[in-house]
């Protein structure tokens, strides 16, 4: 009987693992496997026909920290995660706030908050590029009708990184909004007839039940715009290329160019470890949250 | 007549300003949210070189669309780009059932190890491997084909995650009932565990679909002919400032390449939403 237990345990295991192995198979060879490799190509110098690549230590990183490229481009990224995330954030919250409420047309309102979505960055980068011609483009068709000069939106570095901003929040807030729809829907009604009755206004009710209750999708939201603020930059290629003069450069872009512009690979692949280093202090620091929440469970 | 005063009586009774707002604000962004988009959709039917004039008395015209057709070879990047979504589409649900099953149900030495490395690389981008992803396609020999294209996205973390939650939501008691009744493992996998976790198959898909719809970077670093290149980076191609393209012609460029995906989704809007909803993404 105990044989029996045994045996069985360790087919069940077999089974286990004959079932992940595909996807661990893959997941090794796209993301473990180049992990490592990436930090180790790192390590190497440039090679030429004629000057074979040899071991370097950390010079390439050495090289990226004295290089002020790559501190424009960190604070270039750093700015606009700090200004995509919340404020996408607090639009989604708004969004999902209306398109729960009962008003007229309400699925029209939905379906506008979301559309932007489902489109490809780049197709919507080509839809922003009307917005900010200058002079002929929409917003200085707009501020002209009040007298404002005509301003070179992307063009110059004042204003170039804001641009790039805009259209990202403009991209995901519709899509952080469906986690809360989904969260607000959630929350049993018979909450706010007892915050009313209680004398509770809108704002009270807001701030002391809902946003509590959201909390765990906000950070949910939260840590999908810290990641999406290393992958989103398909509208750099339409928009800017990064310029005028990096002013508008973030991380991801400049890893490309590096390495498939200027083909300089190991100075890409520091980088590409110091952004992996980042994405796994965000990593450790969501584990500890959920721990803490045990939201997943 | 009487009925009408009183509904109209009804309602100045009760003059709800808060709700009143909440409607005029919410309609003010939809209409700032979807203005882009309204203005392209207008400019691409413009006659070539004139949408910035705003002009709103101009005849509407076709052209930019034929012209868009007849340039690239669009129906090309319309296949690739189905071709490729399709292909992603399938790995994904194969190989994230049958891991999100075995993470879900069976009991393995090191199990939870792996699972943990499974959600780390949630965190390890595929876009910010492409050096050495780049690298690996080229040995494999899917330099420039769409399995090159595909094949990093197919084991899917999110997807894995997904799956295992909603296979242990299903109830032990369904499994053992149909063990009784002679079920293989993949017979209870396929019999109780999928049906049972199809609205999370449907929100999915959906996702899965969108993203490599519209995925753009990985694409453009792995294809360099029009025979396998997708429609975003077809699009990228066109609308490059070096060929002196106008705004109707980008614009009836782009409509082109969002008008499958949001064509579906106008049509399955509710289920779209639901889907997400019921799927408990959150």
């Amino acid at each position: 009987m105990n044989e029996m237990a045994r045996l069985q345990k360790r087919r069940l295991a077999v089974y286990g693992w004959m079932l992940s192995a595909p996807a661990l198979a893959l997941m090794s060879l796209f993301a473990f496997y180049p992990a490592i490799a990436t930090f180790w190509h790192s390590l190497f110098s440039r090679g030429t026909s004629r000057r074979p690549s040899v071991f370097a230590g950390f010079e390439n990183y050495g090289d990226l920290f004295a290089d002020p490229t790559f501190w424009t481009v960190a604070t270039n990224n750093l700015i606009y995660a700090g200004v995509t995330i919340p404020v996408s954030i607090i639009f989604a919250l708004v969004m999902a706030l209306w398109a729960n409420a009962h008003i007229p047309a309400r699925s029209f309102v939905r379906s506008a908050y979301f559309t932007p979505t489902i489109l490809p960055m780049i197709a919507a980068a080509n839809l922003w590029l009307f917005f900010y011609t200058p002079d002929l483009g929409v917003i200085d068709q707009i501020t002209g009708f009040f007298g404002a000069s005509p301003t070179n939106w992307l063009g110059q570095p004042e204003t170039a990184l804001a641009s790039v901003i805009i259209v990202t929040i403009w991209k995901e807030a519709g899509f952080f909004m469906i986690f809360y729809l989904a969260a607000l829907q959630t929350i049993p009604p018979d909450l706010r007839e007892a915050a009313r009755i209680e004398g509770a206004g809108r704002w009270t009710y807001t701030r002391r039940v809902l946003l509590p209750l959201l909390m765990p999708t906000t950070i949910f939201v939260f840590v999908n715009a810290m990641i999406n603020s290393v992958k989103l930059i398909d509208h750099l290629f339409i928009l800017t290329k990064g310029g005028p003069n990096n002013a508008s450069k973030l991380i991801l872009y400049w890893i490309w160019e590096m390495a498939f512009a200027y083909f300089d690979s190991p100075h890409a692949a520091a980088m590409t470890i110091l952004v992996l280093l980042a994405l796994g202090l965000v990593a450790v620091a969501q584990f500890r949250l959920v721990e803490k929440r045990t939201h997943y469970r | 007549m009487k009925t009408d005063t009183l509904i109209a009586n009804t309602k100045v009774a009760l003059p709800d300003f808060d709700k009143l707002l909440d409607a005029l604000g919410a309609w003010v962004l939809a209409i700032v949210w979807i203005s882009p988009l309204l203005f392209a959709a207008w400019a691409a039917l413009q006659p070539s070189g004139t949408a910035l004039g705003l002009d709103f008395s101009n005849p509407l015209t076709f052209e930019n669309f034929t012209y868009v057709w007849g340039a690239v070879p669009w129906s090309g990047y319309f296949a690739n780009t189905v071709i490729l979504v399709t292909l992603i589409l399938a790995g994904q649900l194969v190989l994230c059932t049958l891991a999100g099953f075995a993470f879900a149900r069976f009991e393995f030495k090191g199990r939870d190890t792996v699972f943990i490395l499974v959600l780390l690389q949630l965190f390890i981008l595929p876009e910010v491997l492409i050096v050495e992803n780049y690298a690996i396609v080229s040995k494999l020999g899917l330099f420039d084909t769409a399995l090159g294209i595909g094949l990093p996205y197919m084991a899917s973390a999110f997807g894995i995650f997904l799956l295992r939650q909603a296979f242990k939501s299903v109830p032990v008691e369904l499994e053992e009932a149909a063990r009784i009744e002679g079920c293989s493992w993949m017979g209870v996998l396929w019999k109780v565990y999928v049906p049972a976790a199809k609205p999370v198959y449907m929100a999915y898909a959906l996702v899965s679909i969108a993203t490599h719809w519209n995925n753009f970077l990985w694409p453009l670093i792995v294809t360099n002919s029009p025979e396998t290149r997708p429609l975003t980076v077809g699009l990228s191609l066109f609308g490059a400032p070096e060929t002196g393209v106008d705004i109707s012609v980008i614009s009836a460029a782009t409509i082109m390449t969002i008008a499958p995906l949001l064509m579906a989704f106008l049509i399955f809007q509710r289920q779209f939403i639901q889907a997400f909803l019921r799927a408990g993404i959150r």
